[in-house]
């Protein structure tokens, strides 16, 4: 009987035939923690005197909170730092960037089994990992054995087709998504991405969408490993960590959803659900007195560039804030040298050093009573930007840059022309080039 | 086990945001003091108001969201006894059974704010007492109901040395 990617992955790594509903034993390859729940997990390890790190690849990401905003988170980076000395698990220092982004670069790989003690650890999928988000007590036993279990997940294969009308970016299409499954509508099933759409969308592209399946319920959200797969981690001196993963042809699927691409419109998830999407022209004239670009669902190169190139030579509206935020130090460095930072700067933004910046409601950009933020990240929760008062929205860096502009929500593909999308391309294709 | 309360009633999407709230990040490390914040987004003097013993109500998709297992924990800590909602997020389920905190899955709407509850853990069923009526919670799968009974996914690998799932 043909297999699903989850089914192909969790057969390889349990060492048995496994289909969906089954509950295997699987090989750890990745153990990941971030800051705000490594703490818990190492003394969850001490608690049971198993203080050790046996999963193939163990590491410590501190991106939460990075750099410390106050002595108690201090304390936990410490505490954290004397895990990795202690045990030999990769320490990820303050600047070196989000934990989803910083696995895809240099650790994760395909077919690798990858838990990580944060939600969007599902973003390790669009390489074709099995890769999913844990509690800290079962990323800690996992990290400590060397294995963890699971329940092979039933698969909902999303098929799309037809080329993105210009303005319209993977980020509308897992948002489109999300708002027709629902938050709950994929609970305990695996996505599987694929079809022509798919096939031709960038590594950074596709991360979005593995990176937000978590946001429909899921467990994890798969994608082929193909040719970009291995351009990818090329880039990355990784040729070796790559292989071709793909699902049988007669694989059994729970459902699949059809989805064609050119007939999607930029999405915007109101508060304070992300299954609360509308099209953008729905949004239109929302004030915003913050636009956040960033995060591990959009804060990767070409996210910047499109964002700057709408950008470039403007202004953001002078009551509406714009923070920028790297996703990690190989972003920061090559949004440097491309001059985007710059761009960024002149239009009147902030730029703050690599991590999750103001998503989690830490530090970085908490908002007001009665603010509300148009951020590129993938949650709106009430409260989830430090203030249970504030509002956030969610859309594409596009959506995002030219709203920063506007100072209120506004429909980028105003913006895009034929010609000017040619460029956007043009850009990009030289980014990838470098 | 026999566990009697009063019903705490919560809505739909109760995500973990609300149960334990980013800004209260520096209390990770402090847990009783975050548990005096348990679910403060969703009704704001909840700690103080609710009494040890008692159980959360609430719709579907309880949990949604971050992989904190900090929720869980916190709810167990403020003294709530179990969860009751009609469905729950796949992360928070998992953290919840490792941390030893029962949930029941089941039909809550004819529950309401206050109701006087008695829940027997071992068959699942759920006595309404001021309703007069009674409800069956879903059978945990087996797997999870093995680390449950052991007290949680800790004690669990300590009595086995393993995973004993089946």
């Amino acid at each position: 009987m043909g297999k699903t990617l989850a089914e192909k992955i969790l057969s390889g790594k349990s060492g048995q035939d496994a289909y969906a509903g089954d509950i295997v034993i699987a090989q750890v390859d990745v153990a990941a923690f971030q800051d705000g729940t490594g703490p818990l997990g190492v003394r969850q390890l001490q608690k049971m005197r198993l203080e050790r790190a046996r999963a193939s690849k163990s590491i410590l990401f501190i991106d939460h909170a990075a750099p410390s905003p106050r002595k108690e988170l201090s304390n936990d980076h410490m505490l954290l730092r004397e895990f990795s000395k202690k045990t030999g698990a990769i320490l990820s220092e303050v600047g070196d960037g989000i934990i989803h982004q910083r696995l895809v670069e240099s650790y994760a790989k395909p077919g690798d089994v990858v838990i990580g003690a944060d939600s969007h650890t599902c973003t390790s999928g669009a390489l074709g990992a099995f890769a999913t988000g844990m509690g800290s007590t079962d990323v800690a036993v996992g990290m400590a054995m060397g294995r963890t279990w699971f329940k092979v997940p039933e698969t909902f294969r999303v098929q799309v087709k037809g080329d993105f009308p210009p303005g319209v970016y993977s980020k509308d299409l897992i948002l489109y998504l999300i708002g027709m499954l629902g938050a709950d509508g994929a609970t305990y099933k695996a996505l599987e991405f694929g079809g022509p759409a798919i096939e031709k969308m960038s590594m950074e592209a596709r991360f979005v969408l593995s990176n937000m399946a978590v946001e429909a319920g899921a467990k994890t959200g798969l994608i082929a490993s193909d040719k970009r797969t291995k351009q990818y981690l090329k880039a990355r001196a990784r040729v070796r960590d790559w292989k071709p993963i793909v699902p049988d042809e007669d694989a059994k699927y729970e459902r699949v959803i059809e989805i064609d691409a050119r007939k999607l419109v930029p999405q915007v998830a109101f508060p304070h659900t992300v299954d609360n999407t509308r099209a953008v022209t729905d949004a239109k004239g929302i004030k915003v007195s913050q636009v956040f670009l960033g995060t591990c669902t959009n804060g990767r190169i070409e996210d910047l560039k499109i964002a700057a190139l709408i950008l470039k030579g403007k202004q953001r509206a002078h009551n509406t804030r714009l923070v920028v935020v790297p996703a990690s130090r190989e972003v920061f460095l090559s949004a440097m040298k491309s001059g985007l930072l710059e761009v960024f700067v002149r239009a009147g933004g902030i730029i703050m050093g690599p991590g999750c910046g103001p998503c989690v409601g830490v530090h970085q950009g908490v908002l007001g009573d009665g603010e509300a933020c148009l951020s590129t990240a993938n949650r709106n929760f009430r409260g989830r930007m430090g203030n249970p008062e504030g509002f956030v929205y969610l859309a594409s860096p596009a959506t995002a840059a030219y709203s920063a502009i506007k100072g209120e929500i506004s429909d980028p593909r105003r913006l895009f022309t034929t010609r000017k999308r040619k460029t956007v391309r043009k850009a990009i294709k030289r980014g990838k080039k470098k | 086990m026999i566990l009697k309360g009063k019903a705490w009633k919560f809505g739909d999407s109760i995500s973990t945001d609300l149960i334990c709230p980013g800004r209260y990040f520096h209390l990770r490390s402090n847990l009783p003091e975050l548990a005096k914040h348990v679910l403060e987004d969703a009704d704001q003097d909840f700690a103080s108001k609710m009494a040890k013993g008692d159980f959360v109500v609430a719709g579907n998709n309880f949990g949604l969201g971050s992989s904190r297992e900090h929720a869980p924990t916190i709810i167990k800590l403020a003294g709530i006894s179990a969860v009751l909602a009609k469905s729950f997020a796949r992360i928070f389920y998992r953290n919840a059974i490792n941390v030893g905190l029962p949930l029941l899955e089941c039909d809550t709407d004819k529950i309401e704010q206050g109701d006087e509850i008695t829940i027997d853990l071992a068959t699942g069923t759920i006595r309404d007492k001021t309703k007069g009526i009674e409800l069956k919670a879903r059978p945990l799968p087996k797997a999870m109901l093995n680390i449950l009974n052991d007290g949680g996914l800790l004690a669990h690998i300590e009595k086995h040395g393993d995973f004993r799932l089946d």
